[in-house]
């Protein structure tokens, strides 16, 4: 079962080529693929909540030796929720990405990165790891680069010499870790570290895999490359690689800081927590200073990432629960946000707050999709971004980090600050030019649909805060107790 | 520009010989050294031999398939090889060897149908990169 979310996808993609000519069939083929992607994925969920954690030893070796594939319920909620972006990403593409970008492999090259995210999610194995990480990357690096604009190539220039940096040094942390305890299957290595006695090895790798992944997801003070590349490419990649390539890090980090290297946390849980706190700040800062509206989402993007990273700093269950919820929730609020900045684009055919104005006199409904989830971002309740950042904050007073909490309050009200800064020029002052105000573009039926369903969605996570809280409690229990993994991999724990 | 002689007649001749070779190092995987991405590699240079002795487009025409195509193939025997195990409800790749050996291939099972589709995916991959390249000019 728990195979599928990879297979899915490559077999898309080779059909895909087959059809390469076909725009019809390629576009219908992506939205079939995705759609498939979700039942499967919201059955593994339920199979996941109710017997446990699932595992597949690839081939049938067994487990230190071969590939393990595990999936617990932290794994199951984030399959779930990317394989729901994926899908509404599936259906905007079709007015979203234009004729040149799907001629020029736009739809296997997504299945092909779609498959690179399932498999890093899915792995239970250091160095399958590493190859989903690159087969996501090199997707990533195509898309990036697709269309070759002269803004994108500089943008993507930066984006693929920091990543393949961080690759190399995730890669040499792999080998270290190879030479230390002789294992890279993720299980046999969390009892292998417990019992190493050099634990300054052990901190050396944790913290080499700490700045590895801290560049893939863009932390303070390894993000530069991110507000460089994220606007250049057409807004559905933005959203694509908002949703799933800087969570994927942080995925990969929760999971390697809770799994492999939970007695660490003296020296390294005090370099997130005071790297999260300058990432918050840092992001929301460098958003105050943008016009361009994919510019300043992309610094938020940032600002939010040091949020998760807070509560695996506090490093409680709580607050690892509070981080999960927190992902979910961001995941949908910024595709939310990226998407119908496109909208507005689509229509004024701008990004740039200062040519932008008049939307709400004449589109209120196209307003109100980026002002629900706006507020969200901003932590305002009734939704979900404020239910995720109470987590955190109960969670720190828990552990008393008073100064990360007022931290994170401050940065709060700042990207309120930044929301309505953006609500005020592109939604209410009148445009600069008056010509945007009696155009009549009107906006593809195929983005209105997978736009209104996402922030749906993002406000039913919000609503129904208390039973997906409950949930994502229930994954960090499952985190913070390692041996429920190591035992469903190896078997008895020996 | 007068065309060399020596190219193309060499290449009639080592063209079968290359394509025989990178069979043989395909089936020669495995266990030894060999496997479907050396004898994809072998093959395709040999295709490469005949487009650059005569020109990419008899190559083009000698090739049964756009070469996306080809390479879209390989992935898909590879992919295969690998469900054929689910069918005998064993995980996904699991190696399944046939019994008695058959004469010339030797002992075949699913590893050698995954390295069969790896070896159509270099073919496919490098003659498309090759001749995108060679369109250009």
């Amino acid at each position: 079962m728990i195979i599928y979310p990879i297979l899915i996808p490559l077999l898309f993609a080779i059909i895909i080529v087959f059809f390469w000519e076909n725009q019809r069939v390629k576009r219908a083929l992506s939205i079939i693929s995705t759609g498939l992607l979700m039942v499967v994925n919201i059955n593994i969920f339920l199979l996941v909540y109710r017997e446990g954690i699932q595992v597949v030893q690839v081939g049938d070796w067994p487990a230190p030796f071969g590939i393990s594939l595990v999936v617990d319920l932290f794994s199951a909620i984030m399959l779930l929720t990317t394989s729901i972006v994926a899908f509404l990403l599936a259906i905007y593409s079709v007015s979203g990405i234009d004729l040149a970008r799907r001629k020029y492999g736009y739809f296997p090259l997504f299945q092909f990165l779609l498959m690179g995210v399932n498999g890093s999610l899915v792995t239970g194995d250091l160095f399958n790891l590493y190859v989903w990480f690159e087969v996501m990357l090199m997707s990533s690096f195509v898309l990036i680069a697709l269309g070759g604009e002269r803004t994108q190539i500089e943008g993507a220039v930066k984006y693929v010499i920091l990543n393949l940096l961080a690759s190399t040094l995730f890669l040499s942390a792999i080998g270290l870790t190879y030479n230390l305890a002789g294992t890279l299957n993720m299980a046999d290595l969390a009892l292998r570290l417990q019992a190493v006695q050099s634990s300054g090895q052990v901190t050396v790798i944790a913290v080499l895999f700490l700045v590895a992944f801290g560049i893939k997801s863009a932390i303070f003070p390894l993000f530069f490359w991110l507000p460089a590349s994220y606007h250049t490419p057409p807004v559905t990649v933005t959203a694509l690689f908002s949703a799933l390539l800087t969570k994927v890090g942080m995925y990969t980090l929760i999971r390697f800081f809770t799994l492999l290297f939970p007695f660490e946390s003296e020296y390294t849980h005090t370099i997130i927590l005071i790297s999260a706190g300058f990432t918050m700040l840092t992001g929301v800062l460098g958003a105050a200073s943008q016009t361009d509206i994919r510019r300043l989402l992309s610094f938020h993007i940032i600002s939010q990432i040091g949020y998760i990273f807070m509560g695996l700093g506090l490093f409680t269950e709580y607050a690892i629960a509070a981080s999960i919820y927190f992902l979910v929730h961001i995941i949908l609020a910024k595709t939310a946000l990226f998407l119908s900045a496109g909208m507005v684009e689509s229509i004024q055919g701008s990004f740039d707050l200062k040519k932008l104005g008049g939307l709400y006199k004449n589109r209120v409904g196209l307003s109100m999709l980026f002002l629900l989830p706006a507020l969200s971002v901003a932590g305002l309740p009734p939704f979900s971004g404020f239910f995720a950042k109470l987590g955190l904050i109960i969670a720190g007073l828990e552990s008393k980090q008073y100064f990360i909490i007022g931290l994170a309050l401050v940065v709060s009200l700042m990207t309120l600050f930044s929301m309505t800064k953006v609500w005020n020029e592109a939604y209410w002052k009148p445009p600069k030019d008056p010509k945007y105000l009696d155009q009549h573009n009107q906006v593809s039926v195929w983005r209105w649909v997978p736009v209104i369903i996402i922030v749906v969605l993002s406000v039913l996570l919000g609503l129904l805060a208390n039973p997906i809280f409950e949930v994502c409690q229930m994954a960090a229990a499952q985190l913070m107790d390692p041996t429920q993994y190591i035992r469903a991999v190896l078997g008895a724990v020996r | 520009m007068q065309r060399s002689i020596i190219l193309p007649v060499a290449t009639r001749y080592l063209m079968p010989l290359m394509l025989v070779f990178s069979i043989f190092l395909l089936l020669r995987g495995h266990n030894e050294v060999g496997g479907g991405f050396v004898g994809g590699l072998v093959a395709a240079s040999a295709l490469m031999l005949y487009a650059i002795s005569t020109s990419p487009s008899a190559l083009w025409k000698l090739l049964p398939l756009d070469p996306r195509f080809i390479a879209a193939i390989g992935l898909f025997i590879s992919l295969f090889s690998g469900f054929i195990p689910l069918f005998y409800g064993k995980p996904f790749m699991t190696g399944m060897w046939i019994e008695t050996p058959l004469p010339v291939l030797g002992k075949i099972g699913t590893p050698t149908l995954f390295d069969v589709g790896v070896y159509v995916l270099v073919i496919g991959v490098v003659v498309w990169i090759l001749l995108e390249f060679a369109e250009d000019e």
